[in-house]
């Protein structure tokens, strides 16, 4: 018999953990001296109150989507995908060679081209990780750590001895041509009389993010490959005594897993920049734990994750500009939602729990 | 390449293993006892700003080390509170630890010194000093021998030979020991050491806590040996290069120093040379970045020796009823 209803599993549990993470970060600001109310203002004033706040709101929830879903898929089947960063540093590589090298004559038809390059390279960064894994039964989250720096100095060495344009200083690509520049919010929805959107970054990617929560949610509970994955992640030994392979469950997770991280490349390479610099995912690859944590491995919860951690990183640009608090604000809130959602999941938990039973029991 | 640069080198490779050495020494108890830390990285970065900050406004690097080490075990508390009393996810917390010191330092530190994220500078008392050991200048005349004990074995802050007295100490106390082999034990079957009854949430404590005393003092040394001051990511990683000596160490402490030292190497070449010609082809600076992670993930895979984690790592023990 389940100890709780599904709903306060679902809900309750993830609500207490935000508001005690909600809490803490008060105290933060408070501590080193400002007013957290004010703060918040400002935040849901920068963010969310000026279309063109949304415009970096989505911007950055677009990122988050797609490493969140690769957090989530890899969670399914109990895996710990820490990789993100790095399958999303090679993903951008995926779509800079794309751009650079193949003339195209639309944006669309780049965009295709270069989702296929980024899914690509990001898989295959998952893929060594994950065969290791599966044959040699090396700890995935030790490998995709040591893969990130890896891909880190890779990137570096392809950027500095490759790919630079010939008398240029700084390790990136020369800009994208003309031809592969994605509509942005305000190339789509804005005008001159009604500029929505102005100069926000939030792009054509945000509904291709959209997409992949809704294939990803397909994917775990409406075919058979997702059934498999979810079986294996509750119990490997009665999935092998079904027959599913458990080397095959690992290593196509992974690959879903990398390909989605690698997806974010088309955001911030190719919607943004519009050429690949070093580390283009700022750490995206790590919020990532933190959305999927947040969002349950739910798609739908992840979705909703990354539109708060959206907020909160354009939100906290904000703050940084207008107030004395520190970008950094945002990678201690972040801390807070990971300890507590993931770390501290039963200290929740099974007061909760109790209280359930006990309810129970006296009707 | 004469004897002088190959002292050079090889002194600062000594400097760069020390807090690396530290660090894997600390992973290599939690990880023993059954607890993965990858909030390593996160213990000496916190670690490295207190010290840094206590050291500047008391003027004393002493007390610096205590707010240090202090700073360290209150992160190694929240590791132990998650992942032994809640049995969360270790991994998990670790990300958690590394990310909460990666921002806190920046936000105090920014508070206190409004310096953009950094401490002042520390002069004088603020810093652990060189010291010169006995008869260095007397051997200094010496040929080959001298040279190398008065520049490459002396001369170094007293934290360095901290770090490689804590090896033999290490080897003593996990081999040689009572608290050792039930530490051990913890990490391999811990419901045999809970049917002995022993404490398993005890022991479990005791080597978190052994953890950060030693993450604090490899992230002191950072900030007030190896550099005057902190900055924000100073750490740059040597958390995650200590996980990786320790792997590649088989969690064994003599090992760890030999790891260590070899990491410490390739860290000092890359600061020195930035590529290495080799007449034939050239290094890349980035390979040099690279290769204690590549060496790592061969090790794991198992293709020169297999490095196998203690059995319960990772696993929280729940008492069987």
């Amino acid at each position: 018999m389940d100890r709780m209803p599904a709903w306060a599993d679902a809900v309750l549990v993830p609500l207490i953990s935000i508001i005690l993470a909600a809490f803490l970060s008060a105290l933060v600001i408070l501590a080193i001296g400002e007013n957290p109310i004010e703060a918040f203002k400002l935040m849901v004033e920068g963010a969310l109150m000026k279309s063109s706040g949304w415009g970096y709101t989505l911007y950055y929830a677009t990122n988050f989507m797609f490493t969140g879903l690769a957090v989530a898929v890899a969670f399914h089947a109990r895996m710990f995908n820490i990789g993100g960063e790095g399958q999303a540093m090679i993903g951008g590589l995926g779509v800079a060679l794309v751009c650079l090298y193949i003339p195209f004559p639309h944006w669309a038809l780049a965009l295709i081209a270069a989702t296929l390059g980024a899914a690509v390279f990001g898989a295959a960064w998952a893929y060594i990780p994950a065969i290791l894994q599966a044959k040699r039964g090396s700890h995935i989250v030790i490998t995709t750590i040591m893969f990130n720096f890896i891909a880190a100095a890779v990137l570096n060495y392809v950027l500095v001895n490759m790919l630079r344009p010939k008398g240029a200083m700084e390790p990136a690509t020369a800009g994208f041509p003309e031809a592969t520049h994605l509509p942005t919010f305000f190339d789509m929805f804005g005008s001159p009389e009604n500029p929505l959107f102005r100069s926000a970054p939030a792009n054509v990617t945000f509904f291709i993010a959209v997409a992949a929560c809704i294939a990803v949610w397909v994917l775990i509970w409406r075919t058979r490959l997702g059934y498999e994955i979810r079986a294996f992640g509750h119990s490997e030994t009665a999935a092998k005594y079904a027959g599913i392979s458990p080397t095959r469950i690992i290593v196509i997770t992974m690959l879903i897993s990398g390909g989605l991280a690698g997806l974010m490349a088309l955001n911030t390479t190719m919607g943004e920049a519009e050429r690949l610099v070093l580390n283009a995912p700022e750490g995206a690859g790590f919020i990532g734990i933190a959305v999927a944590l947040m969002g349950r491995s739910h798609p739908f919860g992840v979705f909703l994750a990354a539109l708060l951690f959206g907020f909160l990183y354009q939100g906290g640009a904000e703050l940084a500009f207008w107030a004395n608090i520190p970008r950094e604000l945002v990678t201690v809130i972040q801390a807070l939602v990971i300890l507590f959602t993931g770390a501290l999941d039963n200290m929740v938990r099974m007061p909760l729990e109790r209280l359930f039973l006990a309810l129970r029991k006296d009707s | 390449m004469d004897l002088d640069t190959i002292i050079q080198v090889l002194d600062s490779t000594i400097r760069l293993s020390t807090p690396l050495l530290l660090a894997c020494l600390a992973g290599l108890f939690s990880e023993r006892a059954g607890i993965f830390d990858i909030g390593l990285e996160g213990k000496m970065l916190m670690s490295a700003f207190f010290s840094a900050a206590v050291a500047f406004t008391t003027g004393s690097v002493w007390l610096g080390l205590l707010a240090g080490v202090a700073a360290s075990l209150v992160m190694s508390a929240i590791h132990g509170l998650a992942s032994i009393t809640f049995r969360g996810n270790q991994l998990i917390s670790g990300v958690a630890l590394n990310f909460l010191a990666s921002g806190m330092t920046v936000l105090i530190a920014q508070d206190w010194f409004s310096q953009g994220g950094r401490t002042p500078s520390l002069i004088g008392a603020g810093r652990f000093s060189e010291i010169t050991l006995p008869l260095a200048e007397t051997f200094r005349p010496i040929p080959v021998f001298g040279p190398i004990y008065a520049d490459l074995i002396s001369g170094h802050s007293i934290l360095v030979y901290v770090a490689f007295a804590c090896v033999p100490l290490t080897w003593w106390v996990l081999f040689r020991t009572r608290f050792g082999l039930r530490l051990r034990a913890v990490g391999e079957a811990p419901e045999a050491v809970d049917t002995a009854g022993i404490s398993v949430t005890g022991l479990r404590f005791a080597a978190v806590m052994i953890c950060g005393v030693l993450c604090g003092i490899a992230g002191a040394y950072l900030a007030t040996g190896l550099q005057a001051g902190f900055v924000r990511e100073m750490t740059a990683g040597r958390g995650y290069i200590a996980l990786a000596a320790l792997i590649f160490a088989k969690w064994r402490p003599w090992y760890a120093m030999g790891a260590c030292l070899l990491f410490g190497f390739l860290q000092a070449i890359a600061l020195r040379y930035q590529n290495i010609d080799l007449g034939a082809f050239t290094v890349p600076v980035q390979f040099m970045d690279a290769l204690p992670y590549i060496l790592t993930v061969v090790i794991l895979a198992g293709f020169v020796g297999k490095a196998i984690p203690p059995r319960a790592g990772g696993e929280p023990y729940v008492k069987e009823r």
